[in-house]
This record gives structure tokens, C-alpha cells and sequence, in this order.
């Protein structure tokens, strides 16, 4: 039961993770509907340029600004250099020329920070653990990491459903040339919608930075697992990646907490530990097929 | 000095200069170099490939003029079969090293032996290439996978653990390293993880280390892998109150800059470390410092004894690696000093060689270190070896 609840956390904070990846992807997809491989560079960069901050000034808060800015400011300068020539191609080019950006941001990573990871820890007042109940110490920074995506999630939701912003990024979604035609500054739009994507991409890697070790390649490991959450959730829609983000977040920590102890009780050890770590690693991929075959635009279709 | 004796003495001057000549006006021999560069798994490719070229003077390694070709397989055996086969094809090289990962191993090992190419290990030494899977013209510098994690499992029974909790990503190597741990461990297995090797977040396992309370934990998680884990471990409110016992790939002296103070108490065993005294890996790691300005990793060392190693053979076979048993001769007398000081290759083709405890400690000047406590294992070859008919 106390395990439970310990996994159940876990997969709560993972979720967020993924929705602050999941949220900038999707809306930078619905509004200009360009596949951007390259967010997990923002990733990558939010988490350097974090730790390299809060390494040289021995403070978090300055750190998570940095990351923040400059994830924001290089994702914005990505978008007015190279991307904006892509909204209108195919796909394809879309993918070919953003996985060249992902060639080129790895590289330069590699060349101003080495190959060597990058370690910036939590700050004093968040390491350690609390008892949130008797006898599970949980650890403080990931409850921050809790707390911050969840303010985040509600903060856009009122963004998106609430301003004169979001009505746009709303209207963008659905009837793209329509508001083109009703006087909006589309690109003046999409270089903002874009810079909140990269934004939010770069919090994730700031916040994550402290937890997992900051190197170069770091974005294309959650790439995937963000594109699935965004196919779950429903492409271009907010509220589908928050419910994908957790569904992702709780079935991958779940299975791997409990499927190979599951399995165990009905086969051999080796058998089930061999299955339940290849189940579990699939886990999120099944529920993807899962959810498609059911519903085959995701939960919450922006374009219904 | 009589005229005769003068003039033979010229002859022979001339006979033995003639060949150097000739070689050094040769195309330099070229050693296709395949390691991982990039992700996490980035610096360990790095550290062996800049001591391998520590080792090569002036171009040159063992008097043959050679051309380093690096590229980076990205930890993907795909990637990495296609270089190996464009240096077969394309580049003529005959001469392959550089793999970190086993899982790259298995998959270029085969091609590289099968157009008669010969793969000298500077790291990965995966069970399915060291038993009936061995072969003529494939040698191991570093170690057999299973032994790295053997001597954690001496380690763990020298320092009285009873029930231990074992994780270890699921590829080739972290196999290898559970069935190595488990060899020698005489106590009782409080419960076995495979992890993802493209995982980087162990909360999941870290509630369930807790959940099952064990006397200490082994984990095979090399470079990036490695540091996310013990620092969350820290975080997890485990470390300090459950021992860790590894093996060096999950704390090397790069891991150990990363992670501070939460390696304090690790046990670790390793083949080399960086304070070992004898002259070869004191000049070493003086010299790589000089270079590079940083302390040298014990991949590092692997790279530069492999270097060390090819150098020796080339030197026997005086530059020709066409032959490939003359080559082989030479290259199995392992005549050099390697920077781990006792050093042999075993029946298979893989080291016999020692093991030492090492733990992190507090230096003088405040900054943490790896420091050398004892041998946990003596000439230690491999389970393997037997099932090899070569």
C-alpha cells in the first residue's frame, strides 16, 4: 500500500514532466502544424543552461531563469531563422529539416559544454525527504516538480481558455486561415505560441537537470515518449496532452513497479523478470495502439 | 676496425634501415576506430579514444606510421554496422577497436571477423564473444563483462553482506553483470531489476529497493545512467542507510565529479585506478592530465592499454597486420606494461589479470578521490574461457 502510494508519485511527477515536454509540442503542432523533432533540443538546452547558470552563481532561481530564457530566446530565433520556411511544406521536410536542427544543437552542446555530463544539484532547501506519511520518505525536489507542473498546467488552461491570446491560439487550431484573413498577425502568433512551447520545454530540462544527469542527447530520450503522450492525448490539443502526460506517466512507472513482481507469482524468476522488463518497456507503446484502435484521432481531438 | 668488418658492419646498417624506410614511405596503417561519442554514454568513448591517441607519437604507434579513423556509432548497433562495413569496403582497414557497449559489439564483432578483419576490445567484452563465440582474431584488453561485476561480488561477500538487491539495464552487458555478481556472491538475492538502458529516472526502482530493505544494493549503470542513479538514490533518502556495492562502471572518477558527496561510501572494485603505483600509470595519468585537464577515467586507461598493446604486436610483426596469425603471435605475448601493471591474455583471448577494492575519499585539498584499498581477486580469467576451442 505504502509502495503503492510511493509509485503512484512517481508517476504523477513523470506525468507532469512529460506534460510540460507534451504542452508546447502539441500547441506548436495544432496552431502551425509543424512536427517539431527538434523540442527536445529545447529541452536539452533549458537543462544546460540551467546547471551551467546555477553552477556559476551557486543559485537555483538563477539558474531555472536562465534555462528558462534561453530555452525561450534560441527557440524564438529558431523559429524566425529556420522553421517558419517549413509551415507550409510536407511533413517530410518538416522532419528531415528539424532532425538536422536536433544534428546541429547536439553538436554545438558537445563543443561549448564536452561530452562530460553536466551535474547542477537541487538547492539546499529542496534535497532531502519528507515523510508524507509515516514511513515513506519522499524526496522534496520531486514534490517541487509536482507542485510547479501543476500550477503550470492550471496557469495555461487559463491562458488558453480565459485571454485574448488563447482565444487566438484556440481560433489558430481549428480555423487556421480564417483568422489569418480576420486581420491577425499570424506570424507574429506563432514566433509567441512557438517561445511559450520552447519556454515550457526549457522548464522541463531545468527541472529535470538537478534530478538526471544534463548531457548531450538528453532531449531525444523523452522525444518519443512526448510524441506518444501527444498521439494519446489528441495532436494540437492541451487538454488531451495533460490526460496523456498522465496516463503515460502512471502506466510506464506502474508496469515497471509492479508487472515483473506480478508476473513472478504465476512463472520462473528468470522468465518474469526477463518478460516484465520488456512488457513494461513496451507498456506505453501498447496503450498507444490500445488507445488508437478506440479512438483513432486520441482522447481529445483538437480538430474534431 | 678492419675493412671487412667495416663493410659488413655498413651492410648490416643498411638491411636493417631499409624496411623502416620502406615503411615510413608507405600508406600509414589505418585502425577504424568505432566508439560512442555522443549521449551518455558520450564521455566513456571519449576518455578511451583520447588516451588511445595519447599513446600514438609523432603518428606512429610500435615504430608503424597508422591513421586513427574515428566515428561515432551513436550507441546504435545499425549505425555502427554501417561504418564498420564502409571502413572494410571503402577504406581497406583491417584493424578495428573503439566499442564501448556490448550491444555494438555483437553486432560488428561478426562483420569485422568474417571479411578476416582483426577487433582488439578497449571495452566491451560481451559473454556471447568470450565462450564458443570466440575467435582467432578477437582480443579483449579490458575484461570479460562478467568479471568487472564478479569482483563486486567478492567485494560484497568481503564486506558481510547477506541480502543484496541487484538492477542492471536490460542489454548484453547488464546481463553479463547480474550473472557475474551472482558467481561470487554467496548471501541472498533480496530482489533483481532490469532497467531500461535509455532510462534515466529509477524512482520506480528506488521504492521498491525500499520496499524490500536489503543489506546492500548492486547496480550496473555505466557513465550517465550511472550518476542519475546514485544521485537519486541519494534523493530517495537511501544512501547512508543502504550500503552500495558496484563495480567501476557505475563510479568512475567522471561519475564521481558528478555526483559528490552521495558517492561517499560506495564500494567500488575495479581493474585499474588512477593512484596505482607503478611508472607506466603514473606517467600515464600525469600525462593525459597535461594533455586533456582531466583526471583520467578507468576506460581511459583500457584505451591507452589497448593502444599498448598494438603497438607491441605491430612492433613484432614489423607493421603488418595482412597476416593475421603472425599478427595473433604477437599480439597473445603481450609484451608491453600495462598501466594495470600484472597483465596476460587467457586461453580465450581475454585479460587474466587482478581486481582491486576502491572507495571514494575526501583528498586534502577537499575535493573527492578514488582511492585504491586492496586486491579482491588474483589472476582472474573468466567462466568462459573453458568453452573456447580456438
Amino acid at each position: 500500500m505504502i509502495l503503492l502510494l510511493e509509485q503512484l508519485l512517481n508517476g504523477l511527477q513523470f506525468g507532469v514532466m512529460l506534460f510540460l515536454m507534451a504542452a508546447g509540442l502539441t500547441l506548436v503542432f495544432g496552431i502551425m502544424g509543424l512536427i517539431n523533432l527538434a523540442h527536445g533540443s529545447l529541452y536539452m538546452i533549458g537543462a544546460y543552461a540551467a546547471a551551467w547558470a546555477t553552477l556559476q552563481t551557486g543559485s537555483f532561481l538563477l539558474g531555472l531563469l536562465a534555462g528558462l530564457t534561453a530555452a525561450a530566446v534560441i527557440g524564438m530565433a529558431l523559429e524566425a531563422a529556420i522553421l517558419r520556411r517549413l509551415y507550409a511544406r510536407e511533413h517530410l521536410d518538416q522532419v528531415l529539416a528539424t532532425f538536422g536542427v536536433i544534428l546541429f544543437c547536439n553538436e554545438a552542446v558537445a563543443m561549448i559544454f564536452g561530452r562530460q555530463p553536466l551535474m547542477a544539484g537541487p538547492p539546499a532547501w529542496l534535497s532531502g525527504s519528507v515523510e508524507i506519511v509515516p514511513g515513506v520518505p519522499y524526496p522534496v525536489y520531486r514534490l517541487a516538480i509536482i507542485a510547479t507542473g501543476l500550477v503550470v498546467a492550471a496557469g495555461l488552461y487559463l491562458l488558453i481558455s480565459r485571454t485574448r491570446i488563447g482565444m487566438l491560439v484556440r481560433a489558430g487550431a481549428t480555423h487556421r486561415e480564417l483568422v489569418g484573413a480576420l486581420g491577425v498577425r499570424i506570424g507574429l502568433l506563432y514566433t509567441a505560441v512557438f517561445g511559450l512551447g520552447a519556454l515550457l520545454a526549457g522548464l522541463a530540462g531545468a527541472l529535470t537537470g538537478p534530478l538526471l544527469a544534463v548531457q548531450v542527447g538528453m532531449g531525444e530520450r523523452i522525444l518519443i515518449t512526448t510524441f506518444v503522450v501527444i498521439v494519446i492525448g489528441g495532436l494540437g490539443s492541451v487538454r488531451g496532452a495533460l490526460a496523456g502526460a498522465m496516463l503515460v506517466g502512471m502506466v510506464d512507472t506502474l508496469t515497471r513497479g509492479f508487472l515483473p513482481a506480478a508476473l513472478r507469482a504465476v512463472l520462473p524468476a528468470s522468465e518474469a523478470d526477463a518478460l516484465g522488463s520488456g512488457l513494461s518497456s513496451m507498456a506505453v507503446f501498447i496503450l498507444m495502439a490500445i488507445v488508437l484502435l478506440w479512438r483513432p484521432r486520441g482522447l481529445f481531438p483538437a480538430h474534431a | 676496425m678492419s675493412v671487412l668488418t667495416r663493410r659488413a658492419a655498413l651492410a648490416a646498417a643498411a638491411t636493417l634501415a631499409a624496411p623502416a624506410i620502406l615503411r615510413a614511405q608507405a600508406a600509414p596503417l589505418k585502425i577504424g576506430f568505432v566508439t560512442t561519442l555522443s549521449g551518455p554514454g558520450g564521455y566513456l568513448g571519449a576518455d578511451i579514444r583520447d588516451a588511445f591517441q595519447l599513446a600514438i607519437e609523432n603518428n606512429t604507434l610500435g615504430g608503424t606510421p597508422v591513421q586513427l579513423l574515428v566515428e561515432d556509432d551513436g550507441l546504435r548497433p545499425a549505425q555502427a554496422k554501417q561504418i564498420v562495413d564502409r571502413f572494410l569496403k571503402t577504406e581497406r582497414v583491417k584493424l578495428f577497436t573503439g566499442v564501448v557497449f556490448s550491444n555494438v559489439m555483437e553486432a560488428i564483432a561478426p562483420d569485422v571477423l568474417d571479411e578476416g578483419g582483426i577487433y582488439v576490445s578497449a571495452n566491451a567484452g560481451p559473454s556471447s564473444l568470450a565462450g564458443r563465440g570466440c575467435h582467432r582474431n578477437y582480443f579483449v584488453v579490458s575484461w570479460q563483462n562478467d568479471t568487472l561485476h564478479e569482483s563486486a561480488g567478492e567485494n560484497a561477500n568481503r564486506l558481510g553482506h547477506k541480502r543484496v538487491f541487484v538492477l542492471a539495464p536490460n542489454y548484453p552487458a547488464g546481463r553479463d553483470a547480474i550473472t557475474g555478481f551472482k558467481r561470487f556472491f554467496k548471501g541472498e538475492i533480496a530482489g533483481e531489476i532490469y532497467t531500461r538502458l535509455d532510462q534515466t529516472d529509477y524512482a520506480a526502482e528506488m521504492a521498491q529497493i525500499r520496499a524490500a530493505n536489503p543489506d546492500a544494493v548492486f547496480q550496473f549503470h555505466p557513465g550517465g545512467l550511472g550518476i542519475a542513479f546514485i544521485r537519486q538514490y541519494q534523493q530517495a533518502g537511501l544512501g547512508g542507510r543502504i550500503p552500495m556495492v558496484v563495480s567501476s562502471p557505475s563510479l568512475d572518477s567522471t561519475t564521481l565529479n558528478a555526483v559528490g558527496d552521495a558517492a561517499l561510501g560506495i564500494e567500488v572494485s575495479a581493474q585499474w585506478n588512477s593512484d596505482f603505483d607503478n611508472p607506466v600509470s603514473k606517467k600515464f595519468v600525469a600525462d593525459f592530465q597535461a594533455r586533456y585537464n582531466r583526471i583520467p577515467t578507468y576506460y581511459a586507461s583500457q584505451g591507452f592499454d589497448t593502444a599498448l598493446a598494438i603497438a607491441a604486436a605491430l612492433r613484432g610483426t614489423g607493421g603488418r597486420v595482412d597476416d593475421t596469425e603472425a599478427f595473433r603471435r604477437e599480439m597473445l605475448k603481450a609484451n608491453f606494461q600495462a598501466t594495470r601493471g600484472k597483465f596476460r591474455f587467457g586461453p580465450n583471448q581475454h585479460p587474466i589479470q587482478d581486481w582491486y577494492a576502491i572507495r571514494p575519499e575526501r583528498g586534502a585539498d577537499g575535493k573527492l578521490f578514488l582511492k585504491t584499498q586492496g586486491r579482491v581477486l588474483a589472476d582472474r580469467g573468466d567462466a568462459y574461457a573453458e568453452q573456447c576451442k580456438i
